[in-house]
């Protein structure tokens, strides 16, 4: 598996300790095993180009809608500021990447959140940039999958990031009417605005071990609440036993799983029918 | 920092009182001297009133305006259907777990027009807020408004909404049953409804819960709404780590309905009645009514696929960005 292109700035001899369980681990290894700790399994966070080089065929991704740049529309205290030091510090334009790729050679229409910038919350740009991708998805007759990592809308767009849950609900709208399956995959975290719009409402929802997922803030939810709250509340295993999820995949079997999943459910389409060759 | 509409409304409602016992005064006397005194003295006293209330209300700052949408004595959903609809049978049902007492909804003849109406509902004594749950629905409130939407489709029923709540409920329970699904699932029904629909926030427009409903070809605010992506407390609370400053975050969230109208994300502002739609719960109705009507009149021209696309465009549009190349350099450099 090609991993490790896009770096995560430490040596590949280094060591490091283990956010979740604080072992420590070797960095060679770390990579290796796509981030997830060999000791207690822990899902760490990865960039959308790491997310890139785990799912797709190697190569295969081009990104589109790179044009699209943030406004600052209500000219909200510190926002243009905190904007321009994410990019800075990212090297993104916005919290979401989007484009094209071949999964086991089948072609595919994505887009990535990233959770290190601004929290990948959602506003005019994320949500225009999730649209794009999910519209392409059923113009093209593609499978259309989305990567969610938020913490929700962005509140410094205001009213404008309100409103990209419901454009982003319209595109799954055109995704179903065009028969065409949108799979949408949860990593650590997925909530509020993105898991109420878009997110939700997928064909399929399939998340990673242990995610962080949820309408509420958990300290809000647990100020709201008398009795006492799950150990594993708002994680992806408590979203799966109440129904709310379809499948929780490791790392390491997303690409399989996700491409069964496009075969299986996108095998009228005449795209993903050629690549059966 | 006001805390309630009462900081400002007090004179008003000390005006208000010492005209009701002078006019009961005035009833009284028999003298027509002195009774045209006393009725000079009232109609003083009213002017006084208005006068204040008018430039009160005519300089509302944002969180003046959040005390306002929440104030207790504003006419709620089920007020406005009492006031507009000749006949509407309330319609309970999820189907699926629970009733949702948040949300309120059902058949209705509204000018003469069967409608479906759904709208969250809160309570005004601690009992009805209780049971209302403080205007916060849970997945059952919105899985009854999908169930109500698609019965609207099915006897081609405009759907008329009513949005007016804090926010979803954020409890455990509510996360268990998918509030999150349960929103996204009710947006994705009204996109596909061919009938004609139109909303109305009426007091609080809290984030995903208000927009879980208010996905229609026609959305118009009451003039001293709100409508925003989060609580301005919650976002004081995350920006400066201080609920308290409320204040300052509505100003920097822009939730009021001029500014949702600036950005087009609504298509009309509604006047309310001089001094805020509790102080003529029926004049407010009225205006409701006449702007629903309106849109509905506008909406029967077209056709039930051009109905759905034009709702489709309508929030396909919504969001500020730029998108050039040239745009692209000037940002990054």
């Amino acid at each position: 598996m090609p991993f490790g292109k896009a770096s995560s700035g430490v040596a590949p001899g280094a060591f490091l300790p283990c956010s979740n369980c604080r072992k420590t681990i070797f960095a060679a290894e770390f990579e290796a095993n796509l981030r997830v700790c060999p000791y207690c399994g822990h899902h760490h966070r990865l960039t959308w180009q790491q997310r890139v080089d785990v799912v797709f065929d190697e190569g295969s991704f081009v990104e589109l809608d790179t044009d699209l740049r943030s406004g600052d529309p209500l000219h909200f205290p510190d926002y243009a500021e905190k904007h321009a030091q994410a990019m800075q510090r990212t090297k993104m334009r916005d919290s979401v990447v989007s484009g094209r790729a071949t999964l086991m050679g089948m072609p595919v229409s994505t887009a990535i959140s990233d959770f290190h910038f601004m929290g990948g919350s959602m506003g005019s740009v994320a949500g225009e940039k999730i649209t794009r991708a999910i519209e392409r998805g059923a113009h093209e007759g593609i499978p259309a999958i989305i990567f969610c990592a938020s913490g929700g809308a962005r509140m410094q767009e205001g009213l404008l990031s309100l409103m990209q849950m419901a454009k982003t609900t319209a595109a799954v709208e055109a995704c179903r009417s065009a028969g065409v399956p949108y799979i949408a995959v949860f990593t650590d975290p997925t909530m509020a605005g993105v898991l109420a719009s878009y997110a939700s409402i997928a064909d399929v929802i399939v998340s990673e071990p242990r995610a962080l997922i949820g309408f509420a803030g958990a300290r809000v939810s647990k100020q709201a609440q008398v009795s006492k709250v799950p150990d594993d509340f708002q994680t992806a295993e408590f979203l799966l036993s109440h129904g709310m999820l379809d499948k929780i995949i490791e790392r390491k079997n997303l690409r399989t799983n996700l491409a069964s999943l496009c075969r299986l459910l996108g095998g009228h389409l005449a795209a993903v029918e050629a690549t059966r060759g | 920092m006001a805390k309630s509409w009462k900081d400002w409304e007090k004179p008003v409602l000390e005006l208000d009182e010492t005209i009701r016992k002078l006019q009961a005064i005035v009833d009284k006397e028999t003298d027509p001297e002195r009774k045209t005194e006393l009725s000079e003295r009232v109609q003083d006293y009213m002017r006084r009133r208005d006068a204040y209330l008018e430039t009160r209300y005519s300089r509302l700052g944002p969180w003046e305006k959040v005390l306002i949408a929440r104030a207790e004595t504003r006419p709620y959903t089920l007020d406005y259907i009492n006031a507009l609809c000749e006949d509407f049978v309330e319609l309970e049902g999820d189907r699926r777990f629970a009733a949702d007492h948040a949300i309120v909804g059902g058949p209705a003849l509204m000018d003469g027009r069967r409608v479906m109406v759904v709208g969250h509902q809160k309570g005004r004594n601690i009992q009805e807020r209780s049971y209302r749950n403080f205007g916060m629905a849970k997945p059952e409130g919105y899985r009854k408004a999908i169930r109500l939407f698609e019965m609207a489709e099915r006897f081609r029923m405009p759907v008329i909404t009513f949005v007016d709540t804090p926010a979803a409920d954020p409890g455990v329970e509510s996360e268990s049953r998918g509030i999150s699904e349960a929103i996204a699932a009710a947006m994705l029904s009204m996109f596909e409804l061919t009938v004609p629909t139109v909303s109305t926030v009426i007091g609080e427009g809290g984030s995903g819960g208000a927009i879980g409903i208010a996905v229609a070809n026609h959305v118009m605010m009451q003039e001293h709404a709100v409508y925003s992506v989060i609580p301005p407390e919650g976002c004081a609370a995350i920006l400066w780590r201080a609920a308290e400053k409320g204040a300052q975050a509505a100003a920097a969230l822009q939730l009021t309905s001029d500014s949702a109208l600036k950005f087009g994300l609504v298509e009309e502002v509604l006047p309310e009645p001089f001094g805020g739609a509790h102080r003529d719960p029926l004049e407010a109705a009225q205006t409701v009514g006449r702007a629903i009507m309106a849109s509905l009149e506008r909406q029967d021209k077209l056709s039930g696929a051009e109905l759905k696309a034009e709702r489709a465009a309508r929030f396909r549009r919504m969001g500020a960005y730029a998108e050039s190349a040239v745009a692209a350099v000037l940002a990054e450099s």
